[in-house]
């Protein structure tokens, strides 16, 4: 089937292209990018004023929490969540039950993603067995398998020996280990960021400097190596002028922060609501002055990449005292308006940087298809509305669960469309696209 | 002898709380504070007649909900809603990190479903009493969370202060210990800082919180500099688990640098007095001299808390709208 | 100064010469002071209690104890309301025992005698007196209980909608018993 894509805003930085143009779509790839495209049999949908046409965003990391914990959510429904959010591809993290260590567990992922039929689904592979941080798990039959990294997310690579192998051995694939930064002793049994919030409230904290302990140890293994290492969440500001050291010299490190890091901070643990633990996640919300900083480095290019670290978990297990209550907040479903609204409308990036930020770079990161509306490409496409009004409503999520600090928001940015492999999975009714 | 500051004519500036629950010093203006004081100063009273009951409270159940064992707190407050004739429940949980019974939503619900009119709860997790009173519509009494408040402690220290020195504002007071564990400190500087007072912390760099100047307080690790002209010195207890967590080398060490010695205590005001929330840890924060010796109102400390106890439990509960009635 | 709603009912003068009438009252009636004590309710009460125990003092030559009763945990109508301020309290001091005396209650004003029966609870913990006789400087009439005062300084036929403010020198600046139309809230 063909459609053409007429008169929208097409912004493909990884093609110069900021300006309107048509786009060709054949099958599941893009035929044709360009001005005043002849319909020639396709169907013509008529881009409304105002969106925005993208390559498809890609979250580089989400927890879909099957196998094992489907109360929290599948793959199923975090696919749908995912396409409902803009994004046409999601890579997940291996921490589930049993973890992905192994090549079944990357089949049965990868199946099931397949029936789902929504977002592409790219499985992260375990650096450890278990992710014990013992034994190398197999890597050559997860990269078989089809994963496209390797993770202890969750927690950091138990020792600087294990990492400095894993970054080795996964050198060979040209996969990228992707670290949980932390320094567990300096973490203890913290909850909230080391500050004064943490401390009028009686929390146990986590200093900064606990994750850049683990950026420091990943960026000098990184060059030891010659490997790709990748800085997961990134929150503090420490670890920025680590990664930024790091880039000066020519170490292959690159990083992600999370939408709800460079948008909250430690403040919300105790206003409005005090000890909310839709607050409570790790690496935790931090003090004014980091989160300023993730927004430089967003803007400057030290951040490559925004990925939401999606961590789904039933409303029981977060109605308990915020020391119980688990680490974590959903994120695919807020993402775009969120960068779209505190990033691109508050005149700090481009809607071209948001694309690099949410596409280009993950892709390239993660060595998949995508990031582009080059002829021959997937045709998995973002249409994003950026001036939609948009209000966060955590009981319409499409997740299964909805633990976010975002409700009642009112943000300036939203999704239109969201196509995967041509097909329309999601459509905002309300931007008027008719897909 | 009346020790009361305000003229009995006096109009207080405010005649109630704001808040349905006493979750802590934080929430509290200085007007309510001083409201609770006067109040507390009334219910004193009570203790030295024959018979030790006021009506007030007949008729309403008052939960004590205790998640961490303490005697100290639970009978002060027993004592103080007996006084007021209140009927009480005493439940006890012993939690167990390894068992998981039943959530505190769900405890809470329940007891909720038999309508206490009040529920005073501590609990060892920061945040406790605000999950409570998020789920239960009963007036919440915070008796210690976690790390984070024990407002009544901080009440009664309050109270006893205002006894001797008549007044709190413009008083150095002194606190010394484990400052970065410990929900009595935070309390008490909320509320002595917000009634004018001049306060100082003193501990082990390892024990202090961070960020603790923008508390509005001097904080030094130095015993000397802290107790200096102070009126009033306050000792907190140190856990011995944190020897294991590294805080300090040793209880020897730690008394060496920081313990409430006399000859510290010279260095004070002459008419300084020494308080202490108890359990003491003698010889480790405190000598024994110090704690046993004339300046010290710790036994005084007890007897207010039942007094100041009374006092919250009958502002929180509810009542008439109008002061004068004929 | 009154508005033009309300009447001066007692001027300080009159108030004066009625608190003398009391105590001579109290005399005659008690047979001397020996084992009577004043306990003055609340705010003016207590007030007119300590100027009563001066003329005693004047006439008999005898101190009277005299103490102050807050009978705010007392009142019936505590916790009625489930949302509102709780009336304020204030300290009762009765520095002596009230066992086997004659105990004078003084109040400025007997209205509906909800005030008198709290007084009457609060006494009965403090001890066993040989009896407790009611002293009010204003009765106003609209009794909702069986309490009658012993000693009344005037009386008073009022509406419900009026109200009877008692101002005192120690408390108000002056001394006078005002009869106002409109219940001021």
């Amino acid at each position: 089937m063909k459609r053409l894509l007429k008169g929208g805003r097409v912004v493909d930085p990884a093609n110069g292209i900021d300006g309107v143009r048509d786009v060709l779509i054949d099958g599941d790839r893009i035929a044709r990018v360009g001005a005043n495209l002849p319909a020639d049999g396709a169907t013509v949908v008529e881009i409304p004023s105002g969106l925005v046409i993208c390559p498809g965003f890609i979250d580089m990391h989400v927890h879909l929490r099957e196998p094992g914990q489907e109360h929290k959510e599948t793959i199923a429904t975090g696919a749908a969540s995912a396409v409902a959010g803009g994004f046409t591809a999601v890579a997940c993290m291996p921490n589930t039950n049993p973890v992905n260590d192994d090549a079944n567990v990357t089949t049965y992922i990868l199946d099931k993603a397949r029936e789902a039929n929504l977002a592409r689904v790219y499985p992260i592979g375990a650096v450890s067995r278990g992710s014990k941080g013992e034994l190398l798990a197999d890597i050559g039959d997860l990269r078989k398998a089809g994963c496209v990294a390797i993770t202890d997310d969750g927690h950091p690579v138990k020792t600087a020996i294990l990492l400095r192998r894993a970054l080795e051995y996964a050198g060979m694939f040209g996969m990228p280990v992707i670290e949980h930064c932390e320094d567990p002793s300096l973490k203890g049994d913290g909850v909230a960021h080391e500050g004064y919030y943490a401390a009028s409230l009686g929390l146990r904290g986590m200093p900064g400097a606990c994750e850049a302990l683990g950026v420091e140890r990943g960026v000098l293994l990184s060059e030891l190596t010659g490997s790709a290492f990748h800085v997961a969440h990134m929150s503090a500001r420490a670890s920025l002028r680590a990664v930024r050291k790091g880039k000066e010299a020519g170490v292959r490190v690159t990083c992600e922060v999370a939408p709800h890091h460079f948008t909250l901070t430690d403040e919300m643990l105790a206003t409005p609501v005090a000890y909310d633990t839709n607050t409570k996640m790790n690496p935790p919300l931090r003090e004014a002055a980091d989160r300023d900083a993730m927004l430089e480095g967003i803007a400057d290019g030290s951040v490559d990449a925004i990925a939401t670290d999606h961590a789904p978990h039933h409303y029981d297990e977060k109605k308990v005292e915020y020391d119980h209550a688990p680490f974590g907040i959903v994120g695919l479903e807020t993402a775009v308006s969120l960068s779209l609204d505190r990033l691109v409308h508050s005149g700090r990036i481009t809607l071209s940087r948001m694309v690099e930020l949410m596409s280009v770079n993950p892709a390239r990161i993660l060595k998949v298809a995508g990031g582009t509306l080059s002829e021959g490409a997937p045709a998995d496409i973002t249409i994003i509305a950026p001036d939609l009004k948009v209000r966060i409503e955590a009981a319409r999520l499409r997740s299964r669960s909805k633990n976010t600090p975002f409700d009642g928001w009112e943000l300036r940015g939203g999704v239109a469309a969201t196509l995967v492999g041509g097909r329309p999975l999601y459509v905002n009714a309300e931007t008027r696209i008719t897909l | 002898m009346s020790a009361t500051v305000h003229d009995v004519d006096q109009k207080p500036a405010v005649t109630a709380l704001r808040s349905k629950d006493l979750l802590g010093i934080s929430d509290l203006t200085p007007d309510e504070i001083t409201l609770i004081l006067n109040t507390a100063d009334a219910m004193k009273e009570i203790a030295s007649r024959p018979i030790k009951k006021v009506p007030a409270l007949r008729g309403k159940t008052v939960v004590n909900l205790f998640f961490e064992p303490s005697t100290r707190t639970r009978t002060s407050f027993e004592i103080a809603e007996k006084r007021l004739s209140a009927d009480t429940l005493n439940i006890a949980i012993a939690t167990s990190s390894v068992v998981k019974g039943e959530t505190l939503a769900d405890t809470a619900m329940n007891l909720e479903a038999m309508r206490p009119d009040m529920i005073v709860l501590r609990h060892s997790c920061s945040g406790a009493c605000h999950l409570l009173s998020r789920i239960c519509r009963s007036a919440i009494i915070n008796a210690g969370d976690g790390m984070h408040e024990h407002p009544t402690q901080a009440l009664l220290d309050a109270f006893t202060i205002r006894e001797r020195k008549k007044h709190l504002q413009g008083l150095k007071v002194a606190i010394v210990g484990d400052l970065a564990h410990s929900r009595v400190l935070r309390s008490n500087i909320l509320l002595l800082t917000k009634m004018g007072a001049d306060v100082w912390v003193c501990g082990p760099p390892t024990l202090m919180p961070t960020d603790i100047r923008r508390f509005g307080v001097t904080a030094t690790s130095n015993v000397e500099h802290a107790v200096r002209d102070a009126d009033v010195i306050m000792m907190l207890r140190i856990q011995l688990e944190r020897m294991e967590g590294a805080y300090f080398p040793s209880l020897r060490e730690y008394f060496n640098i920081f313990g409430m010695t006399e000859a510290r205590l010279k260095l004070a005001k002459d008419d300084v007095i020494i308080m202490h929330p108890g359990p003491m840890n003698r010889g480790v924060e405190i000598a024994s001299e110090v704690a046993d010796g004339p300046y010290s109102v710790i036994l005084d400390q007890v007897a207010n808390g039942v007094a100041v106890r009374m006092a919250v439990l009958y502002l929180l509960a509810g009542g008439a709208e109008h002061e004068e009635a004929a | 100064m009154p508005d033009s709603k309300s009447a001066v009912v007692m001027d300080a003068d009159r108030i004066a010469r009625t608190l003398t009438r009391i105590a001579h009252e109290i005399v005659e009636r008690n047979k001397g002071v020996d084992d009577v004590a004043l306990i003055g309710v609340r705010t003016r009460g207590v007030y007119i209690a300590r100027r009563l125990a001066r003329t005693l003092k004047e006439i008999t030559g005898d101190d009277v104890p005299t103490g102050t009763l807050d009978i705010t945990l007392y009142r019936d109508d505590l916790m009625r309301h489930a949302v509102g301020p709780q009336p304020v309290i204030r300290r009762t001091e009765i520095p002596f025992s009230i066992d086997d005396k004659k105990i004078l209650l003084v109040d400025d004003v007997l209205y509906t005698g909800r005030t008198t029966r709290a007084a009457l609870d609060a006494l009965i913990d403090f001890g066993r007196p040989k009896g407790i006789q009611l002293i009010v400087l204003v009765d106003r009439g609209h009794r909702e209980l069986p309490i009658k005062a012993d000693y009344v300084g005037k009386n008073l036929p009022t509406n419900p909608g009026e109200s009877v403010q008692v101002r005192l020198q120690e408390t108000d600046g002056n001394d006078e018993v005002v009869l106002q139309q409109e219940a001021t809230v």
